[in-house]
């Protein structure tokens, strides 16, 4: 075991740094600029039953230390996952890759499960019950404990391996959301998603995004996402992933120190390709310099 | 392949009282990567800029492999942009490139005609250059809104006939580059690059005279890599990144309504 090692629900990664979904592509965008495999894992974009177009531009704007985006879970479909994508990263990528499953219905999760499932390589999956920017499921099932604790039991059954289940922030008590998981099974948790935002065009008198709102991500939304790790970390026994607005080595210290077992580095790779790379070496370079054993020494302490 | 390398400011100088910003940059460390195409772009982190968080999508201007220079033309469109424009002698920057599918050779033999409107002028000098470099005979079409806008004018001279126009008259024909003389003769090939509506207006008579025609789109983008899929287009072959499938387009392979 190494100093960086953490367990993630059954999941044993060779670091902390994972690369959050839908900013990392299927890790090949980035291989020519860094070691993707010098990671804990790579989580692949928000894969659906069906192939989805997501919604029309535009999709991004620009906002004070942070971006809003309407993407809308844009993919391919799991069948093309399946059959295209995964055996090339299979090969490529010798560490762990875990897919982001999402869905309209609980049915459509439960799919999906079912057939990832045969894949050697995929040993976990990270549930989005979280997306703003989505019409139906989504973010709807994320919002209720009921509709959370709903998909999380569907995904239970289908799914042998580790669940993830990936958190709103858009809740009245993300608390409550965590508990209603773990009852289900859920083998850890992954917070926060983005938070539901807006910016306004004054000029030309319109929203930025075509969906009028958006998801919030980067710098901005740290401390929520800190405060909001830090307290379902107390609240659950399963490990807890950590992201929002990580962009430094600092920033996945203070994730870790409020109590998360791992963490996700999303919107920095937009500005630093390499950033996830840096932050899994900064970490080394920590518990080198402050003489810990294992990282897990600092996890929580606050 | 990808790459992300440190550069220096190698020299900096202004248009238009600001407007407009050329930045030579030469890498801090080696020679500049040797695949860099026309119509190709670079991801720019801004130095030190409070209102700009993520990197600045710009086109290549031009590379000039002798002098180890990338160049950069850039409008001040907004405070990243400025912030860029500001850059001083010296200054490092971190660029990402090379980016996207850039402009493909036309076929020999019939008339090539580089079209540009404001900025959007940009990539065309180094397309131009690589055209004459080719054997062919590039011709340049630009437009702006005054002559103040027209930008590098003596540089394309070295690469082929140079046909403006300015909205307010003050120099060349007076109005859009749709209105040139050189507009209404053969056409082959154009490559064009500019304001969407002044690229549509160029697609259409492209389209209706059946003249192949590739356009530089410019979607707002976060990652440039094809990553976040946020600066997609409509096309034949679905919703795609601008940033990997793009920036340059056949116009058949758009939606756009002519």
């Amino acid at each position: 075991m190494g100093t960086l090692s953490v367990n993630i629900g059954g999941l044993e990664l060779q670091n902390p740094v994972l690369t959050a979904s839908g900013t990392f592509g299927y890790g090949e965008e980035y291989e020519d600029l860094m070691n993707v495999n010098s990671l804990g894992g790579i989580i692949v974009k928000g894969t659906t039953l069906l192939p989805r177009e997501g919604n029309p531009g535009p999709r991004m704007a620009e906002t004070p230390a942070g971006m809003l985006n309407a993407v809308g879970l844009q993919n391919k479909g799991v069948d093309y996952f399946i059959d295209h994508i995964y055996p090339r990263i299979a090969e490529k990528f010798s560490t762990e890759i875990i897919v982001n499953v999402a869905g309209s219905t609980v049915a459509d999760y439960e799919k999906v499960c079912e057939k990832l499932a045969p894949l050697p390589r995929i040993r976990a999956i990270e549930v989005n019950i979280s997306c703003p920017n989505v019409k139906q499921g989504g973010m709807a099932f994320g919002t209720t404990t009921a509709g959370a604790a709903e998909v999380t039991r569907a995904v239970r059954k289908a799914w042998p391996k580790t669940v993830i289940m990936k958190l709103s922030p858009n809740v009245t008590s993300i608390v409550d959301i965590a508990k209603a998981v773990e009852a289900e099974g859920a083998d850890c948790v992954s917070l926060i998603n983005t938070l539901m935002g807006m910016a306004i065009d004054v000029e030309r008198r319109r929203p930025y995004l075509s969906t009028i709102t958006g998801g919030l991500s980067g710098p901005a939304v740290k401390p929520v996402a800190v405060r909001m790790v830090w307290q379902v970390a107390k609240a659950v026994g399963i490990p807890v992933i950590g992201l929002g607005g990580i962009a430094s080595t600092r920033d996945a210290l203070e994730f870790i120190m409020a109590g998360a077992t791992a963490i996700q580095i999303g919107t920095a790779n937009f500005i630093d390709p390499s950033i996830s790379e840096k932050v899994a070496k900064g970490l080394a370079e920590y518990c080198a310099a402050n003489g810990l054993k294992s990282i897990t020494e600092i996890r929580g302490i606050i | 392949m990808k790459r992300e390398i440190m550069m220096r400011v190698h020299s900096a100088r202004v248009y238009n009282g600001g407007t407009y910003g050329l930045l030579k940059l030469v890498p801090v460390e080696g020679i500049l990567p040797g695949d860099i195409e026309p119509g190709q772009f670079v991801q720019v982190d801004v130095p030190d800029c409070k209102g700009a968080f993520l990197r600045r999508p710009i086109s290549v201007n031009f590379v000039d492999y002798e002098a180890n220079e990338l160049w950069l033309l850039v409008r001040a469109a907004g405070k990243g942009t400025r912030s860029l424009i500001a850059c001083v002698e010296g200054q490092q920057l971190s660029v990402i490139l090379p980016l996207g599918r850039g402009f493909s050779m036309p076929e020999k033999g019939g008339r090539v005609l580089l079209v540009g409107g404001g900025v959007g002028v940009a990539p065309l000098l180094y397309f131009g250059k690589v055209l004459k470099d080719n054997g062919y005979v590039p011709e340049f079409a630009l437009g702006a809104r005054s002559a103040g806008d027209l930008l590098m004018l003596d540089e394309f001279e070295k690469y082929g006939p140079v046909h403006v126009a300015t909205e307010n008259g003050e120099l060349g024909t007076k109005g859009f580059v749709t209105q040139l003389p050189a507009m209404a003769e053969d056409i082959a090939h154009i490559a064009c690059c500019g304001p969407t509506p002044m690229m549509k207006a160029v697609a259409k008579i492209a389209k209706a005279r059946g003249i192949n025609c590739e356009v530089s789109l410019e979607n707002a983008m976060a990652c440039g890599l094809g990553a976040c899929l946020c600066c997609v287009e409509d096309t034949d072959h679905g919703r795609v990144c601008v940033c990997t499938e793009g920036p340059v387009f056949n116009i058949n392979q758009l939606k756009w309504e002519l």
